[in-house]
């Protein structure tokens, strides 16, 4: 197997604020990574390392066999940025960017035309060619600054954020170019705030939080790390509903929580810690009012649904409780997101406290772990 | 083709991206043209009656224009390169395969060419209005090599404080403090009446000695009294010192403000 990137011990900080903490990757060719992470996280900076326009306190690597220590020119060869603001000229045409960039890239005054003139048809530019760029949409500029990522096919392309502030329409268009990029063989390395975009995309997804890639692996193995599958039952009428929640709950009064009067608005009663119950053995995560449903995590055994459906039969009578429609779903990549970054800012807020302050304090949960 | 080839290839490329966005912001390229002939006839025909001492007042006032319009050259300048480093294109440039330095060049070329121009301009519209040099080829040769000199050093400024202000207002401020300098010095009148404090500025800052340098090449005696050789002297030892400086400035900025 070949990797286009492989990078060890990334670091780098800031005036004393470390911004990647020791990060590993490796990028297999032709393959879309996704680099996930909150604002702050380190996206943007592990990109500009790799793209050799900031140089790493310690650690190395190699883009397509080149050292991006010892031969940055080399590097800058192989690869091709596409920023977070599109990285094109607003006051040239888009036919001028290309020309430009092809131009800067050496092709010649003919070819430089000629790869323009390609690129805006297979970008669907060629109508707007002789616009200047402030004329365009937030959609063409993208592809626009994709185009100029692809003059001559680069063996790595970032993205970063290449979506972000783009209507729901130029997303899908964009995410249809980036696969078909992909698919000529090129590695790309994406950064993106959006897990439905890695989720879209990604072959690898890595997610990365204060400095470090705390998780990696595909889409679906992250989902299932999270080692539950939701379970969500939607009752047919407000009676059944209630039978229901008094089943999965039978020591506390359905009264007090679960029990609004009908007719009420549709609310979503959010209710994890505390409704655990002895006896029925099921958590209920969530519970609308307005659509008569309940959602119920999992392992996803059939079994254990079984023995659901069972305790609701027993327990509905002639209800309805015991018949719902019964839907499951996997958790998504917001959900793994949301558990991973969580505890790592916990962990890294309670270390970082210990580096300043020498003065004593309790010992953290991460400590304790070790 | 060799690596000299290619770097002169990437400046061209530069200079002419650079041109390309001055010819295309009306605003901006309008006002660098009409400001010489606006200045030139508010000078002249407004002021000028009353300043009359010495001839001609436009025979005393050209050096002077082309200072202060420099001066607003090198605004723009300081703006555009602001307005680079603002956006997302620098990044990209420099992940290329391409010589850094020629995104700066690209810029002060630039700077040095629209300059240029508006100096041809000052010069044509005087000429139209009656100024008259009496003066040789050579003398013209000099005080046209003064003013490139100065015009680079002002350009190198520029890209500093470009690179320096963070952010296009920012570098903006700097359009005015450059378009109000030539007032304290000899550029419009002489600093005889100035009140002390002010005359010691005038006398000794940078502009003084450039304008004088010119005023004596072309009108064959400078306005302060000191010999023509003395004021040149002093005015190439101030652009090279500041075009040193700066350029020194302007690169280390680049660089530093790029690997971040």
């Amino acid at each position: 197997m070949s990797y286009t990137v492989v990078a060890e011990g990334i670091r780098k900080a800031f005036g004393g604020q470390v911004v990647l903490d020791g990060v590993d990757l490796a990028l297999e060719r032709g393959s879309v990574f996704g680099l996930l992470g909150p604002n702050g996280a380190g996206k943007t900076t592990l990109v500009r390392i790799l793209a050799t326009l900031v140089r790493p306190d310690s650690g190395r690597a190699t883009v397509a066999g080149h050292d991006l220590l010892t031969d940055p020119v080399g590097v800058k060869g192989v690869i091709s940025l596409t920023g977070q603001y599109a990285a094109v000229d607003d006051v040239l045409t888009g036919r001028e960017n290309l020309e430009m960039m092809a131009g800067l890239l050496h092709l010649g005054r003919r070819a430089a035309r000629a790869r323009a003139a390609e690129l805006l048809a297979e970008f669907d530019l060629t109508d707007a060619q002789d616009r200047r760029v402030k004329t365009y949409s937030g959609g063409m500029r993208r592809r626009l600054d994709l185009a100029a990522s692809m003059i001559r096919r680069p063996e790595l392309l970032f993205l970063d954020e290449p979506t972000t502030g783009l209507d729901p329409r130029s997303r899908e268009q964009l995410w249809g170019t980036v696969r078909h990029l992909a698919a000529q063989d090129v590695t790309i390395l994406l950064t993106t705030q959006y897990l439905e975009e890695a989720d879209q995309l990604a072959d690898t997804v890595g997610m990365l939080t204060a400095g470090r890639i705390v998780a990696r692996g595909t889409p679906e193995e992250l989902k299932s790390s999270l080692g539950t599958e939701i379970v969500r039952l939607r009752f047919p009428d407000a009676r059944a509903y209630q039978a229901a929640l008094a089943a999965l709950t039978p020591s506390a009064p359905a009264s007090s929580a679960f029990a609004p009067a009908l007719g009420v608005p549709a609310v979503s009663v959010r209710t994890v810690a505390g409704a655990v119950v002895a006896g029925s053995g099921f958590t209920i995560e969530a519970a609308d009012d307005g659509a008569f449903s309940i959602d119920i995590p999992t392992d996803g055994s059939s079994a254990r649904l079984r023995d659901l459906l069972d305790l609701l039969v027993a327990a509905g009578g002639s209800t309805g409780a015991g018949s719902p429609r019964v839907s499951t779903h996997r958790p998504s990549l917001d959900d793994v997101f949301l558990a991973l970054t969580d505890t790592a800012l916990t962990d890294t807020a309670l270390t970082g406290t210990a580096g300043t302050t020498p003065a004593p304090r309790p010992a953290t949960r991460s400590e304790i772990a070790r | 083709m060799s690596s000299l080839t290619y770097d002169l290839v990437d400046s061209r490329i530069m200079v002419s991206r650079c041109l390309r966005r001055s010819w295309r912001d009306p605003e901006a390229f309008f006002t660098a043209l009409m400001l010489p002939i606006i200045l030139m006839m508010l000078f002249v025909y407004v002021f000028g009656g009353a300043l009359r001492d010495h001839g001609p007042y436009v025979d005393y006032v050209v050096p002077g224009l082309i200072v202060l319009c420099a001066g607003f050259g090198a605004g723009t300048t300081a703006v555009a390169l602001a307005t680079d480093m603002a956006g997302g294109i620098v990044d990209r440039f420099r992940s290329m395969p391409i010589r850094a330095s020629a995104i700066l060049l690209g810029q002060v070329a630039a700077s040095l060419t629209r300059n240029l121009l508006a100096t041809a301009l000052v010069i044509g519209v005087g000429l139209g209005i009656g100024w008259r040099p009496t003066t040789s080829v050579w003398h013209w040769a000099g005080a046209i090599g003064m003013i490139v000199l100065f015009i680079l050093a002002l350009s190198w400024l520029a890209a500093a404080v470009g690179l320096l202000a963070g952010g296009p207002e920012a570098a903006n401020s700097f359009t005015f403090v450059l378009m109000f300098l030539p007032y304290v010095s000899t550029a419009f009148v002489p600093t005889d009446t100035m009140p002390s404090v002010l005359r010691g500025f005038a006398q000794n800052q940078p502009f003084t000695p450039i304008i004088e340098t010119m005023r004596g090449l072309w009108m064959g005696h400078t306005s302060t009294g000191a010999s023509l050789g003395h004021e040149a002297l002093i005015a190439i030892a101030w652009s090279v010192g500041i075009l040193a400086v700066s350029w020194l400035t302007a690169t280390r900025l680049f660089r530093r403000s790029t690997s971040h």
